[in-house]
């Protein structure tokens, strides 16, 4: 069985969705975290937080996550595409310790690893299952209904 | 010394369970109706290289499973909060999105007949444990 090979670009998305999507909610907790306490009677505020520069860039950064998301699950496959999101996990934990000096538990630093290592064993592999074409010539993505 | 966090909350062992498992379902429902209906569109980037961004937009959202699946997302989302709102959320991160992982390639080799070979099952266990342990 041929393996479906990735281009640098599509290994760009998965980068943008591993990325994307951990320093989005990283922005929207700095945001959320700034602000005084919110009621869901004064709704009002919450409406007002949307537009506060830190919540705004996480908004903005999770937008460009789903659409990275999106774009890499038209060409590989979720069990393909999932551990790369979950590597992002990975990449905030290690910014972190190397640029905030924060500190790493030792199950933290086996967290970084058993992900490294789980993503390392699937980027090996093939990232689209292989489906029979009707000329036979490449796989061919499931028709639209 | 560590402590079950399941003893210590407010709810029991079955409504704790329930929570997390609501999470888990709709988040796994989510993720492989979005996967499917991003596999019917066909190739995203050969479509924007052909029709342009706003035909790549077009291609996405005229498919109603695409929607179907972002209101399977919402509904975990909604049931995170419902669950952080009785459970700890040193319970609820690390075991939704672990378990998540691992029902996500279940449901991808059911639904959407993906090949998770040896490898990629490897890889969801690693992955897994790990975000548990990350996440913890």
């Amino acid at each position: 069985m041929a393996s479906h090979t990735l281009t640098a670009r599509q290994y760009s998305i998965l980068a943008l969705v591993a990325l994307c999507a951990p320093l989005g909610d990283t922005c929207l907790s700095r945001g959320m975290s700034a602000l005084p306490p919110l009621s869901i009677a004064h709704p009002a505020t919450l409406i007002a937080a949307v537009f506060t520069p830190w919540i705004a860039v996480g908004i903005a950064l999770l937008i460009g996550f789903f659409a990275s998301y999106l774009t890499a699950l038209s060409w590989a496959d979720l069990t393909f595409v999932l551990p790369a999101t979950a590597f992002g996990n990975v990449i905030v934990a290690l910014f972190a310790r190397f640029w905030l000096h924060e500190s790493i538990s030792w199950q933290r630093w086996l967290g970084i690893a058993l992900i490294t290592i789980g993503v390392g064993f699937v980027a090996n592999g093939p990232a689209l299952t292989e489906r029979p074409a009707a000329d036979g010539s490449k796989p061919a993505p499931e028709e639209a209904a | 010394m560590s402590v079950d966090p399941l003893a210590v909350s407010n709810v029991g062992f079955w409504p704790a369970t329930g929570m997390i498992a609501a999470i888990i379902l709709a988040s796994t429902a989510g993720e492989v109706l979005t996967a499917k209906a991003m596999k019917t569109v066909g190739d995203l980037d050969e479509i924007r290289a052909k029709s342009g961004l706003k035909g790549a937009i077009k291609a996405v959202v005229t498919r109603p499973m695409l929607f179907a699946g972002i209101g399977f997302l919402a509904l975990a989302f909604f049931a995170l909060l419902f669950a952080l709102n009785h459970l700890d959320l040193s319970l609820v991160a690390p075991a939704s999105a672990s378990l998540t992982l691992i029902t996500n390639s279940i449901a991808a080799k059911i639904f959407l007949h993906e090949n998770v070979d040896r490898r990629r099952w490897t890889a969801a266990v690693f992955v897994c444990v790990g975000v548990y342990f990350l996440a913890h």
